[in-house]
């Protein structure tokens, strides 16, 4: 797979990868990092958002 | 039957289709659907619910970000469910091909059509971008999930 870096397109076989990814109550996000020779040259990130803004409305009273 | 005291679910979801203008002097800049915007803010800025516009102070920066953000895809009007009213864009922000050394944490979703005023902010772990893609998922469009909610 070429992967699109701050050297140019590359092929994946010639770089390292390195993935993670974080799960909580706000969100769950993975990402990826490729590096060349102990350099970062690509990294993206997902993030999927858990937490929806939520405003309460309320009718008063006379 | 008896009466009760609510506020009107149909007008929660009116307030987010801009049918209703309580105030004194209202002036919209068209009838039309409104072309919402996300823009991504570092780490450091200080958005939250005081935020009333969107503006580039703190916004992030860097190869193939654009100032303001991206365009939001809005096919799905605003709806209600239950006395929830909601609404979430119809797809992911997906900035493509950026590189963003300086950590963000943070989207804010504003009106540009309506002088950028701002619309939520939504927050998630600091990130950086380097040659590559960010992208913001939507949650299920529901009065459970939905991006936004006045429940």
């Amino acid at each position: 797979m070429i992967v699109n870096t701050t050297k140019g397109e590359i092929d994946d076989s010639l770089l390292e990868k390195r993935e993670g990814a974080i799960d909580n109550d706000n969100e769950n996000t993975t990402w990826v990092e490729y590096w060349l020779a102990g350099e970062l040259v690509h990294r993206s990130a997902h993030v999927r958002l858990k937490k929806p803004i939520i405003s309460i409305s309320e009718a008063g009273s006379f | 039957m008896a009466n009760s005291q609510a506020m009107c679910t149909s007008f929660k979801s009116e307030i987010l289709s801009g049918i209703h203008a309580l105030g004194t002097t209202v002036t919209r800049a068209g009838t039309g659907a409104d072309t919402i915007k996300a823009a991504l803010y570092l780490a450091s800025a200080s958005l939250g619910a005081a935020t009333t516009a969107y503006s580039a102070t703190g916004e992030v920066s860097g190869a193939g970000y654009s100032a303001g953000g991206i365009t939001a895809t809005n096919a799905t009007a605003p709806t209600s469910s239950g006395t929830t009213a909601y609404w979430t864009p119809s797809a992911s922000f997906t900035y493509t091909n950026v590189t963003l050394t300086t950590s963000f944490d943070c989207v804010l979703v504003y009106n540009s059509t309506q002088s950028n005023k701002a619309i939520s902010v939504h927050t998630f772990g600091a990130q950086t971008i380097t040659a590559g893609t960010f992208v913001l998922s939507m949650p299920t469009n529901d009065a459970s999930n939905a991006l936004i909610r006045i429940a």
